[in-house]
């Protein structure tokens, strides 16, 4: 079997893909600064950046890093921990704010 | 574009060693923001004195830096295509470029701290203050290792050893500052969007 035969190949995005979106970055980095001086969206600015910061997280992560066009091994190595350190802050944050409710509440 | 060179040491699964091992880093480095993160967050809004985040932060000038380093990760595609094609003139330039946008986000972090410092703020002056340091501390460290290691590439690059054969060690080289800037994606939000 030949080294090549061997290896999982992958397609990576041309130039015009990072490009592309390189733009769509700069334009969500914009948003995400205008939402933050817009008191219009200051009852949602929290789930908008949110979900904004997460896409741009997630072009990176697909384009830039390839693994959109990688194989699913590499998707699992670093999907995992990931998704153990979201879980890991979300429970520490509903264990601290979630006592404070408590206390609040009882007190 | 394929890259499966001889010169590459495959698993049993048909990747490359080197990059499968490097994935595994960066889901532990995930483990390591993602208690930082945690900390920032669990602290927040119970410093006792000040100053506070909303008296300090410099949105306008953070905007700036977070462009600086989006911009720092299209160099660094670029420089991965450009060195797969066998480009190393657009390669070098783009190596180079990436580096000094590196290099021009820690002068920014240098900046911040300097004047966070002169305004009061240390990592000791408050939980604010620490948990904020040790953050985004951290991540300058890290942002520090990924330009002198593109400085050593683009060194080697100069020097004629580093070619389509190498792009491995430039696509590894990307996964690192990528993860930088994803990092650097999540901290902007949390901290300085998020007040």
């Amino acid at each position: 079997m030949t080294e090549t035969s061997h290896t999982e190949e992958h397609q990576h995005p041309t130039a015009d893909v990072y490009l592309r979106v390189g733009a769509v970055l700069v334009i969500l980095t914009v948003l995400e600064v205008g939402v933050f001086y817009v008191p219009a969206f200051h009852t949602v600015l929290v789930p908008v950046l949110l979900v904004l910061s997460a896409t741009k997280f997630a072009l990176v992560v697909m384009f830039y890093m390839h693994l959109k066009a990688d194989s699913k091994f590499f998707t699992f190595l670093f999907g995992v921990p990931l998704l153990l350190a979201v879980g890991v802050m979300v429970a520490l944050l509903f264990l601290f704010f979630g006592a404070l409710t408590l206390r609040g509440a009882a007190g | 574009m394929t890259h499966a060179s001889a010169t590459q040491h495959h698993t049993s699964m048909g990747l490359d060693n080197r990059k499968m091992a490097f994935w595994a880093f960066i889901g532990s480095e995930c483990l390591l923001f993602g208690s930082l993160i945690s900390t920032y967050l669990v602290y927040k809004g119970r410093s006792v004195v000040g100053p506070y985040p909303n008296q300090i932060l410099n949105i306008p000038f953070t905007s700036v830096s977070t462009f600086d380093l989006l911009m720092s990760s299209l160099m660094m595609v670029l420089a991965l295509a450009a060195v797969q094609r066998g480009d190393m003139k657009w390669g070098k330039i783009w190596l180079f470029s990436t580096a000094l946008l590196g290099l021009v986000f820690l002068g920014g972090q240098v900046i911040e701290f300097s004047e966070f410092v002169n305004k009061g703020l240390t990592i000791s002056t408050n939980l604010f203050g620490c948990t904020f340091f040790v953050l985004t501390g951290t991540h300058g460290a890290h942002v520090t290792v990924g330009v002198l290691w593109l400085l050593t590439l683009w060194v080697r690059a100069l020097q004629g050893k580093l070619g389509p054969a190498n792009a491995m060690t430039v696509e590894i080289t990307g996964l690192y500052w990528h993860f930088v800037d994803v990092v650097w994606i999540v901290i902007f939000t949390v901290v300085y969007l998020i007040q």
